[in-house]
């Protein structure tokens, strides 16, 4: 049996997801653009998805726009702003420690000259809304701030990051906390979603956008959503996502407690069995089911294999590399860790589906790779 | 006139050979033959110390050309298209010829070259050249004669009863015919080396078998990934064959115990022979094959070399010692094999590398270290735990 710690890499999807898809794509496989009845059946299994997802985002289904996955929704929204209120002004201010579907965005724009300001973050992995503040200015168009960051887990102020907008939108990326926590909408003006972080289907993601905000699309064709996402609906995807949403909004208070003190055993055990590490996520606001810890004198990508031989699957944050500190984890360095800490890491991010002896066997495993890795490590 | 296109193949080294040579010239058809048969109907015949390829009009002439240029043994290919030797039957072909080119590459300029191979014709090779080019002038309007530098370089190649007529040679790989030399055991890690040193004996006809080390966990499956990724491009050339995948990590583990960190890689080095020469012998292989080149890192030292060339008995060919970095880089960039090779996984060498690796061991002092290590049974344990892959020509 295999014990699966990367679920802010991607989850397993739900039987009863997988099921409604398979079904989907054997009997109701029409187009929604169809005049006939096939038609008009998909269009009802897209329909009653976005309503799904609305409920579990906190706003109206027709904020909903659907895309093939957070990425794009990410692509979507800040390209889809900065060019939309290119007259109003070129700025755009975001942080130092959002998923590369943000960052590499920025910097795309900042080519295509747009003027860009990336704030850094404490040593807690939080972003301060008066240093943010301070970035933004009467031109700026577009703030984009992370909900919930997805090495650390630190949950965002995005309320306290709305208060200094001035005359930007805020947009989030909320692939992190869907189902973890509410979506504060009522602050954002867009937020971007991903099916296959709640146990539903890759290759899905969604955008809230509120009200009548005016965004410019970034693929044209048969004016699918609203003509903001051009391209035949992937419907088995859109109902999948639905299902999955709905399933992580329902008790989602109690699965999270759950969750949280799964992840806190897990760091209690660590702290316990295992001399010199370093708990990087934040010990108050930080999403239920991540906890990032560097191994002190070791290297994560090895502690990591080491662990896969026995069937346990967690992540690094930084690539394979022995030169953590310029390539290692642009969150980590973004918080002031050390070359040490950075090469060290590793992010266990768990799911209602782990058990108490899934973290006690992890937890054992964990103490052999790193007493080995020590053992050897001076030998580098 | 022909319903099938025609490519005149030509030995290279191959042809030096005496006693031998029909046998070189049957691998080589061999070779071309598997190589060609994926392509569709096409014939692969020897005659009068050439090679003769018919493919069907419908294959592409440039697949042909592709396939025959990956054989080792190979010094040109030209296609062609034949006629009878007779001199009107030349003068017509020629001129259909070159108008064939006229119109698709607008020749504007010509020179013809004949050679008779058959002395018993009665017209001898400069008057051939002269009546071929005659004929092509008076049906060719266009065409003017340029000896010095023409467009079309018109060879005519005149032989008993069949003449052939073709214009460019296109280089061949060289070398000999694979398998005509042996079989050697390749030391294959993922880096830019090994894949050359590989192809380098391959194409003076050795057979290849590979072993690949790794220290899983401290080397990733991607990197395993990457060198059978890696092979696949090197069977296109030397075809099927065996690698064999070893752990080497508990042998690591015994001389980061046992031995002083600095001597790690040379110590790594000195096993990785010897487990190299035991899986050779068992599998048929004569020679270890590696891509050391000297002074390139630490290891590879002219001490260094010493202290590893002294773990085994078995000859080690180290075809690349002599080259620059960048002439290896040229040829791994020329045999295809470059931009896998940069893909960044670490291998078990650079996984314990020392902060200083020794650069002049010494013989000596290294066998006193190894003495605390139980070297016999690592090694056969390292062989036991061997796994065995099939690599297969990876076609894009």
């Amino acid at each position: 049996m295999s014990i699966y710690l990367d679920n802010s890499a991607t989850t397993r999807q739900h039987e009863e997801v997988t099921n409604l898809m398979c079904r989907l794509m054997r009997e109701d496989y029409g187009n929604p653009s169809s005049l006939h009845h096939m038609g008009l059946a998909a269009e009802r299994h897209v329909k009653q998805a976005r309503r799904s997802l609305a409920r579990a985002v906190g706003c109206r289904a027709e904020e909903i726009v659907f895309t093939s996955c957070g990425t794009e929704s990410d692509n979507l929204a800040i390209r889809g702003i900065a060019e939309a209120r290119r007259r109003a002004g070129r700025r755009l201010v975001t942080t130092a420690i959002e998923h590369p579907a943000v960052l590499e965005t920025f910097a795309a724009l900042e080519n295509e000259g747009y003027e860009t300001c990336i704030v850094g973050v404490d040593k807690e992995g939080f972003v301060d809304p008066d240093r943010l503040a301070e970035a933004v200015d009467e031109e700026t168009t577009l703030i984009s701030v992370m909900h919930v960051n997805n090495e650390v887990g630190s949950i965002q102020p995005l309320a306290a990051v709305a208060e200094k907008k001035k005359n930007a939108l805020l947009h989030s990326d909320c692939v992190q906390s869907l189902g973890k926590l509410p979506i504060p909408t009522e602050v954002l003006d867009l937020a971007s979603f991903s099916a296959h972080k709640i146990h539903g289907p890759k290759g899905m993601g969604a955008l809230y956008k509120a009200g009548s905000l005016h965004i410019i699309p970034q693929q044209t064709g048969g004016g699918q959503e609203k003509g903001l996402r051009s391209g035949t609906e992937n419907v088995p995807g859109i109902a999948g996502f639905g299902l999955a949403a709905s399933m992580a909004a329902e008790s989602m208070d109690e699965r999270c407690t759950q969750i949280a003190a799964m992840r806190d055993y897990l760091r209690r055990g660590i702290l316990d069995e295992i001399p010199d590490v370093r708990i990087n996520t934040p010990d108050h606001d930080a999403v239920c089911c991540i906890l990032n810890v560097s191994f002190l004198g070791t290297r994560g990508e090895v502690i990591l294999h080491t662990l896969e031989q026995q069937g346990i699957y967690v992540s690094t944050g930084s690539a394979c590399s022995s030169h953590a500190k310029t390539r290692g984890s642009h969150v980590l360095r973004a918080m002031g860790l050390s070359g040490e800490a950075i090469e060290g890491a590793i992010r266990f991010s768990l799911s209602a589906y782990n058990t108490k002896e899934d973290i006690e066997q992890t937890v054992d495993a964990l103490k052999k790779a790193v007493h080995r890795f020590r053992h050897l490590g001076g030998f580098r | 006139m022909n319903e099938r296109n025609l490519f005149i193949v030509r030995f290279g080294e191959a042809a030096l050979k005496g006693q031998n040579k029909p046998y070189f010239e049957k691998l080589l058809v061999e070779r071309i033959r598997k190589l060609v048969k994926r392509l569709g109907s096409i014939e692969v015949r020897r005659k009068e110390g050439l090679i003769f390829v018919r493919a069907d009009k419908s294959i592409p002439q440039e697949d042909i050309i592709r396939e025959i240029g990956k054989v080792f043994g190979i010094a040109s290919i030209s296609p062609a298209v034949e006629c009878p030797s007779d001199l009107e039957e030349i003068g017509r072909a020629a001129v259909e010829y070159m108008n064939r080119l006229i119109q698709e590459k607008g020749v504007k300029t010509f020179k013809v070259e004949a050679k008779r191979a058959d002395k018993s014709f009665p017209v001898k090779s400069p008057d051939i050249a002269k009546k071929v080019g005659a004929s092509v002038l008076k049906g060719c309007k266009v065409l003017k004669v340029d000896v010095h530098d023409p467009d079309v370089h018109l060879f005519v190649d005149l032989r008993r009863d069949v003449t052939y007529l073709y214009q460019q040679k296109i280089k061949g790989l060289g070398g000999l015919p694979l398998g005509s030399n042996g079989k050697g055991l390749v030391l294959l890690s993922g880096g830019i080396d090994s894949p050359v040193a590989a192809w380098m004996m391959a194409r003076r006809g050795m057979q290849i078998e590979a072993v690949h080390y790794h220290s899983y966990p401290y080397t990733s499956e991607r990197a395993q990934e990457k060198v059978e990724e890696l092979a696949g491009i090197l069977a296109v050339y030397c075809s099927r064959f065996k690698m064999h995948v070893i752990n080497m990590l508990p042998i690591q583990e015994q001389i980061a115990a046992h031995c002083p960190a600095e001597e790690m890689t040379i110590q790594l080095r000195r096993f990785m022979m010897r487990v190299g020469e035991k899986i050779a012998a068992k599998n048929d292989c004569s020679m270890l094959v590696t891509g050391e080149s000297l002074g390139q890192v630490a290891s590879q030292t002219a001490e260094a070399l010493c202290v590893t060339d002294a773990s085994v008995t078995m000859p080690v060919m180290r075809p690349l010692i002599a080259m620059d970095k960048t002439e290896i880089m040229d040829l791994a960039r020329h045999i295809g094999t470059y931009e896998k090779s940069i893909e960044p996984y670490e291998d078990c060498c650079t996984v314990f590398l020392p902060k200083h690796p020794l650069t002049k061991p010494r013989l000596d002092r290294i066998e006193r270290s190894e003495a605390g290590l139980d070297v016999e049974r690592l090694i056969s344990e390292a062989v036991e735990s061997e796994e065995t892959i099939d690599i297969y020509p990876r076609i894009d």
